[in-house]
């Protein structure tokens, strides 16, 4: 009896998910009249603005992944090593961007950066693409952090650094060259996630007028009838492999650790 | 010389000064917009405190337009609760085979992340007007999806697209807890004379209660700020309060600025409120795991 | 009259054959003891009793009703787990009232008998405590509580002293023991120490490879072993080499010497056997001239407090033997010369 329902509710589930998978798979290849073909994907690869705003927004990811880093794996090291008091601050902040929604956040940026304040970063592409970035790292750091601090219990920070500088190394040295290798596992999962929010991300892009993928997409769907499942293949594809390199880097770093 | 200085730097709090870039970041980046939203919530045109702002938003459309959002994530969380749950439960107690388990997550952590914009085209292409489930019933069994009131572009054809990342966020969030769910209570229940039911009601959904409680605040969040799958699915003209907030920042469609403030401050005191709720029964129901 | 029957049990797990023709009837208010080392199929014995299994074949009977199909919730019994396995959301009262609550017994009368219980555990004050509030020691008699609370037919014990420290586990298996005699509650106690087995049992069933070795009392068990599996397992022991020489008088020669011993009438003339003695059954120095003397070299003392155990080498082998301590008689040292001397009668015969 439980073993059916068990079944029923995995089957139901699956059928649920596989649907639309298969739905827009196969309305992909439409786009000829009367057989399967890839048209659709070929009028999206001549598209110009598909790579212009497919590479923009893969430069954007790798920024947000740099900036991600640098500000999460010094953060989760210095509250573990020095500063336990400061964890549930940390934590309760690097969880709001999970209570505040996205557009909600892009809308203070609009009136805090606005051209006539004091940082005007909505003033110049550049200074955009930079709150953009900024926006994404706050949309990535919930995921981020707790990658990272997951990362960081299971070695001995204090040991590890006391070591390192009992040798005479600086900071900059043991957070480099110690702790980045030992949670790089941690930071590539929170890498890869990182880049599957940010190549699908809308909202933020869209009211800070960027010429990102998400709005690409969107705006392709308002016009086009064929193009917007292919496109939706494609980003289901991005996801997939995000996540499949997201399991490879673990099971990888764990077989590693097993032979070691 | 040098031993003053020692003596400064030890008498400074200097560990928190590890603690600056992250703070600056913060303050920059996610609590002063924040602020400044919820300030200019309680600001009039030229600047001065009122409540006007708030009272204003007491018009027909804006509060059906949070009522219409509030039920959408509601039962979606409430949908992708339940039946994530049943599919969690179905893996971890089912006795189905070991295999399923790894793909089944694994699957999950993509779904849960392929929201936005090509999800809502996932769908169009699927039960849309010519999507293939709605030609198929219709060319097969002649049922015709959209004389029977189904349309895709309707706050329920939201909620079924909302459970596509719904659902799989429940199951990559409660396995974890399910599997913390040790058999030797189920065993020491069923020793005792309890039933499958008397071990659900009087000690595994007890003890899951927090992290239930914790998983439908974040479905209830995660739909209630998601914008993209509905802009994708219906344009600018479901009334939510996401598609309504984005249309105002596009073009003051609301003809106040400061209205548009209180609508998004109306917004973090919604998920706010959600989630101090579930802080508060959480603490309540953990007072046995400290 | 016989209280709990297991009869020609079997379990299979796929290929695996746990438990191959089990057999055993426990008398009311015995308590038994399945000893063996991990994977000999005692725990699966006792999952099989409460439930937890089904039997491949073979039939389980309490009180004379086969409850072999019957489901663990209607069986009427009593079990404390070896990771303790309270319920953590809930107090100490109602951990130990959760049998009583969902056997429909009224709220007044529960709480009576959760206090007289949670007094004869020695816990009276703990009622409104959390699990997580208590040592490790009180978990596990709160979960003996719990087990008690609903007047259970059989009271199962797996392993529940495995997880506590030393002084903490001799202390409550005593506890155990007085606790299910006052009680006269029918026990069966799995362990894989034989300390444990021996100590508190009236009867032990020593297990090896899913079979019944041997079921006897801890005197049985610990002076007659019937296998060599069941002499070596429980306690130390010295294996010698001999030879019958005469199987109806019980002569056997070792090491140049002929001894008297019991158990070789089944055996042939000049058969090959091997003694057992445990080490209290060896002596320091010639005893009463009876049995068999040898020189020994003294290789080991270890000083334990009562008694002193010693190694030697005799007749080319290492022995172990138990001598007690006297304060005017300091042990041998290691390199020294003695004598010691073995009696037929503490010897068994294996093959």
């Amino acid at each position: 009896m439980t073993r059916f329902l068990a079944w029923l509710a995995l089957i139901f589930g699956c059928v649920f998910f596989i649907l639309p998978l298969v739905g827009m798979g196969e309305f992909s290849l439409k786009m000829r009249r009367g057989v399967y073909s890839f048209d659709a994907y070929r009028k999206v690869f001549e598209d110009p603005t598909f790579w212009a705003t497919f590479g923009y927004s893969l430069v954007l990811a790798a920024a947000t992944i740099v900036v991600g880093v640098l500000l999460v794996v010094p953060t989760a090291y210095w509250v573990r090593l020095r500063l336990p008091k400061a964890r549930p601050y940390v934590e309760f902040v690097t969880l709001l961007p999970l209570v505040i929604p996205a557009i909600v956040v892009v809308f203070g940026y609009i009136r805090l950066f606005n051209t006539s304040s004091i940082l005007p970063l909505t003033g110049t592409a550049f200074g955009t693409d930079f709150l953009l970035t900024m926006g994404y790292t706050t949309l990535a750091l919930p995921y981020m952090y707790r990658s990272v601090d997951t990362g960081l219990r299971t070695i001995d920070v204090a040991t590890l650094t006391e070591a390192a500088q009992s040798l005479g190394a600086g900071w900059l040295t043991i957070l480099a060259r110690i702790i980045l290798p030992n949670v790089m596992v941690a930071v590539l999962s929170g890498a890869f996630l990182t880049l599957a929010i940010v190549m699908g991300e809308f909202t933020m892009a869209a009211l800070l007028n960027r010429p990102a993928f998400g709005p690409y997409m969107q705006l392709l769907g308002a016009n086009r009838a064929y193009e917007p499942p292919a496109l939706a293949v494609i980003a289901f594809a991005i996801t997939w492999g995000c996540m499949g390199l997201m399991q490879l880097v673990t099971r990888l770093a764990k077989h590693e650790r097993a032979k070691a | 010389m040098a031993r003053t200085r020692q003596g400064l730097i030890q008498r400074l709090p200097l560990n928190w000064l590890g603690l600056v870039p992250f703070a600056v970041f913060a303050l920059l980046f996610l609590i002063l917009p924040t602020l400044k939203i919820v300030i200019g919530a309680f600001q009039g045109p030229e600047g001065g405190f009122t409540f006007q702002n708030m009272l204003d938003l007491n018009t027909a459309s804006i509060r059906s337009a949070y009522w219409t959002s509030i039920k959408l994530s509601v039962i979606t969380a409430l949908l992708g609760g339940t039946v994530g749950f049943a599919m969690a439960a179905a893996v971890v107690f089912g006795g189905l085979p070991k295999a399923v388990r790894g793909p089944l997550l694994t699957f999950s952590g993509v779904a849960s992340n392929f929201a936005g914009v090509p999800l809502a085209f996932a769908f169009i292409a699927t039960l849309g007007p010519v999507g293939l489930v709605t030609i198929w019933l219709k060319t097969n069994f002649g049922i015709n999806l959209r004389a029977m009131g189904w349309n895709l572009l309707s706050f329920w054809g939201l909620v079924v697209t909302y459970l596509f990342f719904q659902i799989p966020l429940m199951i990559l969030i409660i396995t974890p807890a399910l599997d913390g769910l040790k058999k030797e209570w189920r065993e020491a229940a069923a020793v005792l004379g309890a039933t499958g039911a008397q071990y659900w009601r009087m000690v595994a959904l007890p003890i899951l209660f927090p992290s239930l409680l914790g998983t439908f605040a974040l479905l209830f969040a995660n739909a209630f700020g998601a914008v993209a799958t509905a802009f994708a699915l219906t344009g600018p003209q479901l009334n939510i309060v996401p598609i309504k907030l984005f249309a105002q920042i596009r073009g003051d469609v609301l003809g106040n600025p400061n209205l548009g403030y209180a609508l998004a401050f109306g917004m973090i005191l919604i998920t706010a409120a959600a989630n101090t709720l579930y802080i508060w029964l959480r603490v309540r129901a953990e007072r046995w795991l400290k | 009259m016989t209280y709990l029957t297991l009869a020609h049990l079997e379990k299979s797990f796929g290929q695996n054959h746990v438990v191959k023709d089990f057999n055993l009837t426990v008398e009311k208010g015995e308590f038994i003891s399945l000893l063996g080392p991990s994977g000999c199929g005692k725990t699966t014995v006792l999952r099989m009793i409460a439930g937890f299994e089904a039997p491949s074949s073979g039939a389980i009977t309490i009180e004379g009703q086969d409850v072999t199909g019957l489901r663990t919730s209607a069986r009427n019994i009593g079990m404390m787990f070896q990771a303790y396995a309270l319920f953590p959301n809930l107090t100490v009262a109602e951990n130990v009232g959760f049998g009583l609550k969902v056997g429909g017994v009224a709220k007044a009368e529960r709480a009576a008998r959760v206090t007289e219980i949670l007094e004869m555990i020695g816990l009276p004050e703990l009622g409104g405590r959390y699990p997580f509030q208590l040592s490790g020691g009180q978990q596990q008699r709160v979960a003996l509580a719990r087990a008690l609370a609903p007047r259970p037919r059989v009271l199962l014990l797996d392993e529940p002293l495995s997880a506590l420290d030393a002084k903490v586990r001799v202390a409550l298996r005593n506890e155990i023991r007085s606790i299910q005699q006052e009680l006269g509650i029918t026990t069966i106690f799995v362990t894989h120490d034989q300390e444990e087995a021996l100590s508190v049992s009236d009867r032990i069933v020593v297990m090896n490879a899913g079979v019944a070795d041997q079921v006897g009392t801890p005197f049985e068990i610990y002076n007659r072993p019937a296998t060599r599996f069941a002499a070596g397992f429980v306690g130390t022991l010295n294996l010698i080499a001999a030879k019958v020489i005469d199987p109806k008088t019980g002569t056997v020669a070792l090491a140049g010497m002929n001894l008297q011993v019991q158990g070789t009438a089944q055996r042939a003339a000049g058969s090959d056997v091997t003694l057992a003695l445990r080490p209290e059954g060896l002596r320091l120095g010639r005893g009463d001239g009876e049995g068999a003397v040898f020189r020994a070299n003294v290789a080991s003392v270890q000083f334990m407090g009562s008694t002193i155990r010693i190694e030697v080498m005799a007749a080319g082998q290492k022995l172990t033997l138990d001598t007690f301590n006297r304060a005017d008689q300091p042990p041998p040292r290691p390199g020294d010369e003695v004598e010691i001397s073995l009696s037929g009668n503490n010897a068994i015969v294996l093959d």
